[in-house]
Order: structure tokens, then sequence, then C-alpha cells
């Protein structure tokens, strides 16, 4: 005890001896930490962002179909039990969300063009608090019921068929029998959408409608479930699995879109590789000061040691002094990127690249997002490294000859 | 009971192509309380026979024994152990730790040993009391004359009463006044407090405080002189 505060006491004044030298260590410190946390929650908003969006885009937190339908999507897979069935037991089991619909390929055809879409026989009420699309109308309305007889379609696709809000549409796909099912709808709500993608590709419309329109009356084949958290998906994929049986598939949002899923993991994998490479740039510096510190320390050093002090507890003072720039870097860094995170907390408009960031599935506005995991890893990162990285030169400082050291000119 | 005992000591240096004898097969004997002066010219092997003593310095043969412990084979945690615990350092260049004050240096060695803060605390403001320091406590070594930083090395080498004291050179940067002053200092403290005293020299009057004078000459012994008899 008495040992470690003589050499805090030693590494902290000796770090002031040459101020400005520790002073733009610890700027460089300060710098490294903020550009880890503060580009880390950068990363992560505008991966949560994606993620939320892609989410939001349909897939929920969890999915149920029948075995085989991601494989072929179409009205042959639908679920076992009947619609009436799904929403007595998902209601009995009081999920946060939930919506049962109806999802084939299609064609929509207007009096111009033609397109390929993916058509939504929805439930509008209990769609509201699962996808973007309530949200998005620009002109017109949503659904009112899964009876309403009229669609909503992006403005991109409205575009693309030449047609606009109150016109009429026919809609072309098959029923369960390989019979082609078609039926005319009028456009009664346009929706925009952050993703032209979504906007081009979707078209939705009543359940009820839709159901008629295949001859598949009563029946569904995707239900789409909303928990808490999407990074905590689990209990609710257990609580949906003990609720339909073994008969179909229960999928969690990540494998529902592999490609939102992969790039969560990535991300993780991303932000570690990311602080090490800051960390990494850092050390240098780092390692160059307390190579100059013990240089010109030399005869102190070998000092100490003729009076009895052992090498363990001169590489413990040189580390001790590499912790101590590190925790002062590391303070000052937190509280900078954490000012600035909420300085941002808004969001930064990014529209200028915007068009480059939509192919990623990300939108214009980016939303830092500050995680305690993040924060803690870059500290530990920065403390855990520092600490190796100081090793050398203490391990160099310890293993002076007094007798040289202490004549060292 | 003898401080300090070398048995047939030999250390040889290279210096380029050639061989320096810094030690040749020399042996000497200290009671304990002893006043020793090794006097030599420069490159005479005083001062390795110093650091020989205190295990700074391994001989290359021979036997170094302190307090009746044989030191010569012991490993560098257990010399800076004997270090802390036996021995007194004053050293030729002050030698002090730049960002402590003068009581932070003193107390150094005893905060390294473990002595808890109050006796500390006590025990170095007596020291720089009895060494005339009294009030320059708080002072930087740098605030600090030459003689008063060399006082303060003295006050840290004997604050924890160690049972042996080696100087290097100790009045070589002082003037003659001042290196008065401190050898008057190490005679008292030799006679108070029984610490046995060996300073290496080639300063004619240091050697005359000393009781006994051991001249070396080319790393032997060459001439071991009682000076109380005389």
């Amino acid at each position: 005890m008495y040992m470690l505060r003589i050499m805090s006491t030693l590494a902290w004044r000796n770090l002031w001896r040459n101020h400005r030298r520790t002073i733009i260590m610890i700027s460089a410190i300060t710098i490294g930490v903020w550009a880890m946390i503060f580009m880390t929650a950068l990363m992560r908003g505008m991966v949560n962002e994606m993620v939320r969006d892609g989410i939001r885009a349909l897939p929920g937190h969890v999915q149920i179909h029948g075995r085989g339908f991601l494989d072929d999507p179409g009205i042959n897979n639908l679920l076992p039990m009947k619609d009436e069935d799904v929403t007595a037991s998902f209601d009995a089991a009081g999920f946060d969300a939930w919506a049962g619909r109806i999802r084939v390929p299609a064609v929509v055809t207007s009096e111009r063009d033609s397109r390929g879409i993916t058509l939504y026989g929805i439930d509008p009420v209990r769609e509201r608090d699962i996808t973007f699309v309530a949200g998005d109308i620009v002109e017109g309305r949503f659904l009112e019921d899964a009876d309403d007889s009229g669609v909503v379609i992006g403005r991109k696709l409205a575009d693309n068929l030449e047609t606009e809000l109150g016109k009429r549409i026919v809609i072309m796909s098959q029923d369960p029998d390989n019979e082609i099912a078609d039926r005319g709808f009028r456009i009664v709500g346009i929706f925009e959408a952050r993703l032209e993608a979504y906007e081009t590709s979707m078209l939705f419309a009543g359940k009820s409608a839709i159901q008629k329109m295949l001859n598949v009356p009563d029946r569904i084949n995707e239900v789409v479930v909303l928990g808490d958290d999407y990074r905590n998906v689990d209990p609710v994929v257990r609580k949906v699995t003990d609720l339909v049986g073994p008969g179909v598939e229960v999928l969690p949002w990540y494998e529902v879109d592999s490609y939102l899923g992969t790039m969560m993991t990535v991300m993780d994998g991303f932000v570690l590789v990311w602080m090490i490479v800051v960390f990494l740039a850092l050390s240098f510096g780092l390692v160059n000061t307390l190579v100059m510190a013990v240089f010109e320390r030399v005869r102190e050093i070998g000092l100490m040691m003729a009076l009895g002090m052992r090498p363990t507890s001169i590489l413990l003072q040189i580390v001790i002094e590499s912790l101590l720039l590190l925790l002062l870097g590391l303070l000052i860094g937190n509280v900078l990127a954490g000012a600035t995170v909420y300085w941002l907390r808004d969001g930064i408009d990014i529209s200028v690249v915007a068009a480059g960031m939509e192919m990623f599935g990300a939108s214009s506005l980016l939303y830092p997002q500050l995680t305690a995991h993040d924060v803690v890893l870059a500290n530990v990162v920065v403390l855990i490294l520092g600490s190796i990285a100081s090793l050398s030169p203490a391990w160099r400082a310890s293993r002076y000859d007094p007798i040289e050291a202490i004549t060292k000119v | 009971m003898t401080a300090v005992t070398c048995i047939e000591l030999c250390k040889t240096y290279r210096q380029g192509d050639q061989e320096i004898k810094a030690l040749d097969h020399a042996s000497i004997d200290i009671g304990e309380g002893g006043f020793v002066c090794l006097s030599a010219p420069s490159g005479g092997g005083k001062t390795t026979l110093l650091n020989a003593i205190g295990g700074l310095d391994i001989p290359d043969s021979g036997e170094v024994w302190i307090a009746g412990k044989r030191i010569d084979n012991l490993g560098k945690g257990e010399l800076a152990n004997l270090r802390l615990h036996k021995i007194g350092y004053v050293f030729q260049a002050y030698n002090l730790v730049p960002v402590l004050s003068a009581r932070e240096n003193v107390e150094f060695v005893m905060q390294v040993q473990g002595v808890p803060a109050g006796q500390r605390a006590e025990k170095s403001m007596a020291i720089l009391k009895e060494v005339g320091l009294q009030g320059l406590e708080d002072r930087r070594p740098a605030e600090m004359s030459g003689g008063q930083q060399q006082r303060v090395a003295v006050a840290r080498a004997i604050v924890s009463r160690p049972a042996l004291v080696l100087a290097d050179e100790p009045t070589a940067n002082l003037d003659s006044k001042t290196s008065d002053a401190l050898m008057e200092l190490f005679v008292q403290l030799n006679k108070t407090h029984g610490t046995t005293f060996v300073i290496a020299t080639h300063d004619q009057r240091v050697m005359g405080y000393a009781k006994r004078l051991i001249k070396m000459l080319d790393g032997r012994i060459v001439d071991d002189i009682d000076q109380q008899a005389a």
C-alpha cells in the first residue's frame, strides 16, 4: 500500500515534469477515445436505424409461416390453422403487437404499364403498430379495415405505372389451384418510404379482400409479432413456439432478413476492430512518450534501485504512469464523446449522400447511439492495450543496472 | 562483530581491447562502528569496492560479507532488500529525486520499507533538523544549494538507522566549508548512533576525519592505517 502510494505520487509528478508532452499525449488519447466512442455511436445509430427500418418494413420481431414458406413464399404455403383461430390464440397470449397477413407475389397493371410486386393483404388496424406504411401516407388515406376495397401503393410504383391516387389498377396472382386470380382495386393511398425499394415493390390491400380474390377465405400465410426489443427476441420466439406448436416455422427477424441479421453481427465485430485500429495508432505515441520519459530518468531509476527499490516496483511505476495518462485521456474523451452525442441527439443530416446511404438501407438522418456496452468496450480496450503497450518501456526501465544508470550523464 | 568483510575480491572491466583490473584480490575487514576512508587515485578501485560492499556490483571472484551474511551470491531482489534495510548510500552527485521535496526524499526509503506515515514524518523532520535543514523540508532539490542537497542525501541515508553507510566522494561537489560541515555530521552520527561509515574519497581533508584509512592502487589494497593510533 505504501509502495503503491509512493509509486503513484512519483508517477503523477513525473507526468507533469514535461507538461507539454503530457498534454499532447493526453490530447491524443482524448481524440482517440472520442473517435472510438463517437464513431461507434454513429455506426450503431446507422445500423440500428437500418434494422429498425427493416423491421418496420414488415419482418417484425418474429414471423410465423408454414414450413418452407421462405423458399416458396406463395399461396400454397398457408398456415395450417384458420385465421380466426390464430386471432383467438394470439390475442389471448397478450403480445405487444401482432398481425396476420397474406403475402403473395403478384403483378399490378395500370392503364399504361405493369410491374411485379409483393402483395400484402393486411389488417390495417393491427398493422398500424407494426409497419411503417400507415405513418408514411403522403396522399390519400391508409386502409381502414381488412375489408377495405382500396389499395395503398408506393410513390415510385405509382410513377412507374403512370397512375395516381383515385385511379384503378388490376392485381393479378395465383390461387391455390394455380388458377389466375385477379381483381381491380382503386388506389386510396400513396406512401413514400425512406427506401425506394419499398415504394416500388410493396402493395397493400385489405386482408379479407385478398383472401376473397385468392379464394382462401379465413386463411393466412404469415403472422408477425412485435416484442419489446429487437435485440432480445428469443423470449418472444419461445413464447410463439409454445403457442403454435411444431407444425410451423417460427423465425426471429434476423433469420427472416439475414442481411440485417448479418449486419448486426458484423457491426459488433467491426466496432472492436475499429477500436483496436484507433488504439494501435494511439499506442505509438503512448509508447514513444513512455520511452522518452524513461530515457530522461535513467539516473533516477538507477538511484531508486540503488536505494533498494525492486525492479518490479520500477516496472509498476512506469505502468502506473501510463495508466494515469490513459485515465486522464479516457475521462476527457468519454465526456467529450458523451457531449457530442448529446449535442447531435436530434440527428445528423447526411442528405448530401442520402442516395448512397439508401443503398445500405440507411436513412438520410443519422442518430448517434451511445450504448453502455460500447463505452465500456472502448475504455477496456484502451486500458488493457495501453497497459500492455507500456510494459515494453517499463520492462526496459526495470532491467537497468543501478550502477550504469546512476552514472549515466 | 565485523560490519564488512571482503575476501580476495577481483573485478575486471573491459574497455575496448583493454582489460582493467578494478579490484585485484582486495581483502578488508571493517568492524561495527568503524569510520573508514578508502583512498585511491582515480581508477584505483575505491568506488568498485564500495559498490561491491553495497551489493550494487558483483565481483568476478571473492566474497563479500555484511553483518555476518554473504551477499555476493544473492539475487537482485535480495540485494535490493539488503540495500533497503541495512545500507545507507550517499552518492557523489547528490542524486535526489527531483519531483520530491526534501522531506519526501528523506521519507522515500522508509516509504519503500513500509514505515507508517506518522512515523515517517516524525523521523524525517527530526533527521532534517539534525542535518541543519529545518525550515527547508518542503523545498524541492532544484530550490536548494549543493550542500543542502547533499545533506538531504545524508539524511535519507541515515534516517532509517542503517548499520552501514557507504559514501562515494560525498564532498566532491561541495566547497570546503560545506565539506567540513558534512564530515563533522558524519563523525557525530558515527559517535552518537554507532553507524559504520565507509567513505571513498581522494580528498585529503576527508581522510583526516577517518579513524582508519585504507589506501588502494590499481585495485589492490596497498596500505591500511589506523589513524587513531597514529
